[in-house]
């Protein structure tokens, strides 16, 4: 399969993509259901956003931590991670090409009269609204999606545009190794199926180096990457050194006019473990 | 949980059935309910700024424990080594008081209503893709309606949250009903230990309010427990007085098995058998302050569900012999609200089982072992049967002797 360089959609979405989760559309909310494992992720990539948000923050109320930051949740799905940022005080704005997906996500939050103003849900691709939300967001979050995008170069591109300059972009995906394949599909989805079967195709993985290269090559600074594990026994993710199924990556934009450095240059910042992510509870 | 900073812009209602009470000034007499309040306990009071209001209004710290068997001369003695506050004497009110005081505090994120009851209770539906609301929905006496993310139990043994939620609970009466009163002392001492007697027909136990006051808690039979409280005043003080100092249930033959394990420790530990005191006698009792409740035990299957969570005499129920019920309490809060807290700050759905379970872990873990304890201890020492008071003498000498032990038994209970 060949990246399709220029798009004649212009649009990241991939409707075989899309397809796939409409079936699931409603089992978004289940803990113990088909994402579940979703559900246990917020355990680590709360805590990572919100600690690596605080330690750029300097005045901030340990209540509230994340008032004031516009956050946009690209392919928020239900709104799993939408709602925790949302009830640390951030203004959320969730995103997803698929409708059912988005009325689901706008369902669960009716009930909270908090969250229902602090987070809008829009059924969207990135593309649609990059016109009229330039520069808008403090922080993008980008869960899980990259490697489900038809082309991770526009993609990264128009996050660039929406973001403010020294704006964060957090972003987990799964690397493309043989670890990734046998744990990630063959035991996840066919053995023990923990993730829908057919959620995940091999060939769109991302590999840290080349997600680094792109980010780097469109006007970002590589702060963070973070090796992720699951664990099926127990139901939950922690950190881990080795990047070869999942990770999380930290990038914040340049302030100054984005200059685009030579692509194909691989990234210099490695793999830095921030000490607000180890351990992180109370 | 409204002092709480990860609290911060959340709003707690509190149900309370009894009016309110706000205390400047504690009246002349004491109170015939009073608690034994841990230095674990007291912490948490203080954590949150109560502890202040409970100096201020009374309390009386005792250094020292006594325990001994009236079948023989066994006994324990619990202190500190290096002689500080093993726990505090305090009234119900005084506490009630100053955590009032502390809820006045935070009234924009705590609204109390008092004298309220909750009539219905609609639990959400498994089902989470359904369109009625996901919280508990309840209906109030006065026909107002309240929707929370989590329920919080805490509403004592005959909990009708824990009823209504369907959660089974173990529990047990025992034959004993406590008697409780004011008891004035012939004459005033240094009164800062706490005294108890292992009767057959139950504990009695002299718990020191102020250096002329003490407040009794007598568990017995509810037979024994009625003639108490219906004997004239002075007959009551000389059933207290002798129940104290009488050595008719001892029999020859434990005494003698007594003295010879007694030795025997001395010899390996010389500094292991200490004097038996006497507690200070009685003069006067308060009149209209005796009272009696019936004594039971019992413990919830489960602490937690989906949106609810169980605290205190809701979850679990103990003998009042060890002093520990209201302590078990405390440590249920401190421990729910360090795990809420965390929850709260990962910007969790407060009401989502997965933290309520942690906590609900952590305190059987903790709560389990020490009401199966206090049971057995009830039990072992409900009998005059020989076996037991032999196999009861020797135990209570040996863990006098050994400190490690006693240690150990002070800080599981002093949590």
């Amino acid at each position: 399969t060949m990246k399709r360089l220029f798009s004649t959609s212009h649009s990241s979405v991939d409707a075989k993509e899309m397809k796939k989760f409409q079936l699931l559309a409603h089992k978004w909310w289940d803990e113990e259901g088909e994402y579940s494992a979703l559900h246990s992720m917020n355990d680590i990539r709360v805590p990572f956003i919100r600690d690596t948000l605080l330690s750029m923050r300097s005045n901030y109320h340990v209540g509230n931590p994340l008032s004031g930051v516009k956050i946009l949740d690209i392919g928020c799905g239900g709104g799993l991670l939408s709602e925790p940022l949302g009830r640390l005080g951030a203004s959320v704005t969730g995103i997803d090409p698929l409708e059912d997906n988005i009325r689901t996500a706008d369902q669960h939050k009716s009930f909270d009269p908090v969250l229902a103003k602090r987070i809008q849900y829009k059924s969207s691709s990135l593309e649609e609204i990059v016109e009229e939300c330039m520069e808008t967001f403090d922080v993008i979050v980008a869960s899980e999606v990259v490697e489900h995008v038809a082309d991770l170069e526009m993609f990264i591109k128009c996050c660039s545009q929406v973001l403010k300059p020294e704006g964060s972009l957090f972003i987990t995906t799964i690397n493309k190794t043989q670890l990734s394949y046998v744990l990630g599909i063959l035991v996840a989805e066919k053995l023990i199926g923990i993730v829908p079967e057919g959620t995940h195709e091999w060939e769109k993985f991302v590999p840290p180096e080349e997600l680094e290269s792109i980010l780097e090559s469109n006007g970002f600074s590589v702060k963070t990457v973070n090796g992720m594990l699951y664990n099926p026994l127990s139901g939950s993710w922690s950190w881990m050194e080795s990047t070869s199924i999942n990770y999380a990556v930290h990038a914040v934009k340049s302030g100054a006019q984005a200059q685009p450095s030579p692509t194909g240059a691989l990234s210099e910042v490695g793999s830095e473990q921030p000490s607000a992510t180890a351990g992180t509870a109370l | 949980l409204g002092h709480n900073i990860h609290f911060h812009d959340k709003k707690i209602a509190l149900l309370e059935a009894g009016p309110r009470k706000d205390y400047d000034r504690m009246p002349d007499s004491y109170s015939n309910r009073v608690s034994s309040i841990s230095p674990g306990s007291a912490a948490l009071l203080s954590s949150f700024g109560a502890w202040d209001h409970v100096c201020n209004l009374r309390l009386k710290p005792f250094r020292r424990m006594q325990v001994w068997d009236a079948c023989s001369e066994a006994m324990i003695v619990f202190e500190k080594d290096d002689l500080g506050d093993m726990g505090y004497i305090v009234e119900n009110d005084v506490i009630m008081s100053a955590l009032t005081k502390q809820l006045d505090a935070v009234a924009d994120r705590v609204e109390v209503f008092y004298g309220s009851r909750a009539v219905g209770y609609t639990w959400p539906l498994p089902s989470h893709s359904c369109d009625t609301s996901p919280w508990v929905q309840i209906e109030l006496a006065d026909g107002r309606r309240l929707q929370t993310k989590l329920l919080i139990g805490a509403d004592g043994h005959n909990s009708v949250v824990r009823k209504e939620a369907d959660i089974r609970n173990i529990e047990h009466w025992y034959d004993q009903s406590a008697v409780v009163a004011t008891l004035h002392l012939s004459e005033a001492t240094d009164n800062n230990v706490a005294w108890q007697r292992f009767l057959p027909t139950g504990p009695i136990a002299l718990l020191p309010l102020s250096d002329t006051a003490s407040s009794l808690v007598w568990s017995t039979s509810h037979e024994h427990a009625s003639e108490l409280l219906a004997m004239d005043e002075e007959s009551f003080v000389d059933s207290i007085n002798s129940a104290f100092w009488s050595n008719v249930n001892h029999s020859d033959f434990i005494d003698a098995a007594g003295a010879m394990f007694r030795s025997a420790i001395s010899l390996l530990k010389p500094s292991g058998t200490a004097a038996r005191q006497l507690p200070p006698s009685v003069a006067q009792v308060d009149p209209g302050s005796r009272a009696m409740f019936p004594l039971g035990m019992g413990h919830a299957t489960e602490y937690v569900q989906n949106r609810l969570a169980l605290i205190g005499d809701a979850a679990h129920r103990v003998h009042p012999l060890a002093g520990q019920g209201v302590n078990l309490g405390f440590g249920d809060i401190a421990c729910l609200v360090h795990h809420l807290g965390a929850a709260a700050f990962n910007g969790s759905d407060l009401g989502s089982l997965k933290h309520l379970l942690k906590f609900e872990t952590e305190r059987q873990r903790h709560n389990v072992s020490l009401i199966a304890a206090i049971d057995l201890l009830k039990r072992l020492y409900s009998t005059r049967l020989t076996p037991l008071v032999l196999l009861r003498t020797w135990g209570l000498q040996a863990t006098n002797a050994l400190p490690p032990v006693k240690e150990q038994i002070m800080a599981f209970a002093s949590k």
